[in-house]
């Protein structure tokens, strides 16, 4: 097996580890890095991709996922400040004012 | 030599993966999740995208988690969520992740078509050309991404009750 393919594996294996992580996490606060080891497996792939063609593309598209990565947690961090000043709790079952 | 330390930090990135979802406090997740980066960053400098690893920790690890670590000590560790870490319905996550992760396997086909490979190099100078040339655009584009994210970040922190 090729240190590609490899990568690759590892890649969608991080994608399922995290992806379980935004599914079975009460904590907000793990499910947002639950969300950023999703972006990491994503930059994997693409890197390796960029890698094994020998082509700068893969890592230009790395450059904005860390741009969205890093929007993505100043605006979750604000939320998760604000919801918790509001509930007074981090568990995600406390948010259940839309259930009907 | 390359190839056994490409799969010693991949098996050490899985590991601190599973640890981050594993883990009871936020805080020890948190520098789960940093040891996580900085093995990705390894394998990034093991197959010469100096860039990225660079980017991976100078980025996400020296601000994102920095940033991150700040909030779990802003906030209250008493928390149910703590007591109880994981939902009631994980058997039914766990079959759902088992089937994208199966779907995502089947694309790994063992004859993939061999890529025509490029010459593009990987350091700094390609890559600041690229920038200034290609993705001028999307490159400030980002930059109002990152305007908008801020001033987005301040008004909710800053709304009354």
């Amino acid at each position: 097996m090729d240190e590609y393919r490899f990568l690759i594996g590892l890649a969608v294996a991080t994608f399922g580890v995290g992806l379980l992580g935004v599914a079975i996490r009460r904590n907000l606060l793990v499910v947002v890095m639950c969300l950023e080891i999703l972006l990491n497996a994503v930059v994997l792939a693409f890197v390796t991709f960029s890698a094994r063609a020998q082509a700068l593309d893969g890592v230009a598209m790395t450059f904005f996922v860390y741009v969205a990565a890093a929007c993505e947690v100043a605006l979750a961090m604000a939320i998760v400040v604000l919801l918790v000043k509001r509930r007074g709790s981090l568990d995600l079952a406390a948010g259940n004012e839309l259930k009907g | 030599m390359t190839d056994v330390l490409i799969v010693l930090f991949g098996v050490a990135a899985l590991a601190f993966a599973l640890l981050v979802v594993l883990l009871r406090q936020p805080m020890r997740a948190a520098l789960a999740l940093v040891a996580h980066m900085v093995s990705l960053a390894a394998i990034f400098a093991c197959l010469g995208v100096h860039v990225v690893a660079l980017f991976q920790v100078l980025i996400y690890v020296g601000a994102v988690m920095v940033f991150m670590i700040y909030t779990i000590m802003l906030l209250d560790d008493r928390d149910t969520s703590y007591v109880h870490p994981f939902s009631r319905w994980w058997v039914a996550a766990l079959a759902v992740v088992a089937c994208v992760v199966a779907s995502l396997a089947s694309l790994l086909t063992p004859d993939a078509a061999p890529v025509a490979a490029g010459n593009a190099g990987f350091g700094f100078v390609e890559f600041s050309v690229q920038f200034m040339t290609r993705y001028w655009f999307h490159f400030e584009v980002a930059t109002v991404l990152l305007l908008i994210a801020i001033v987005a970040a301040w008004t909710i922190v800053s709304q009354r009750e």
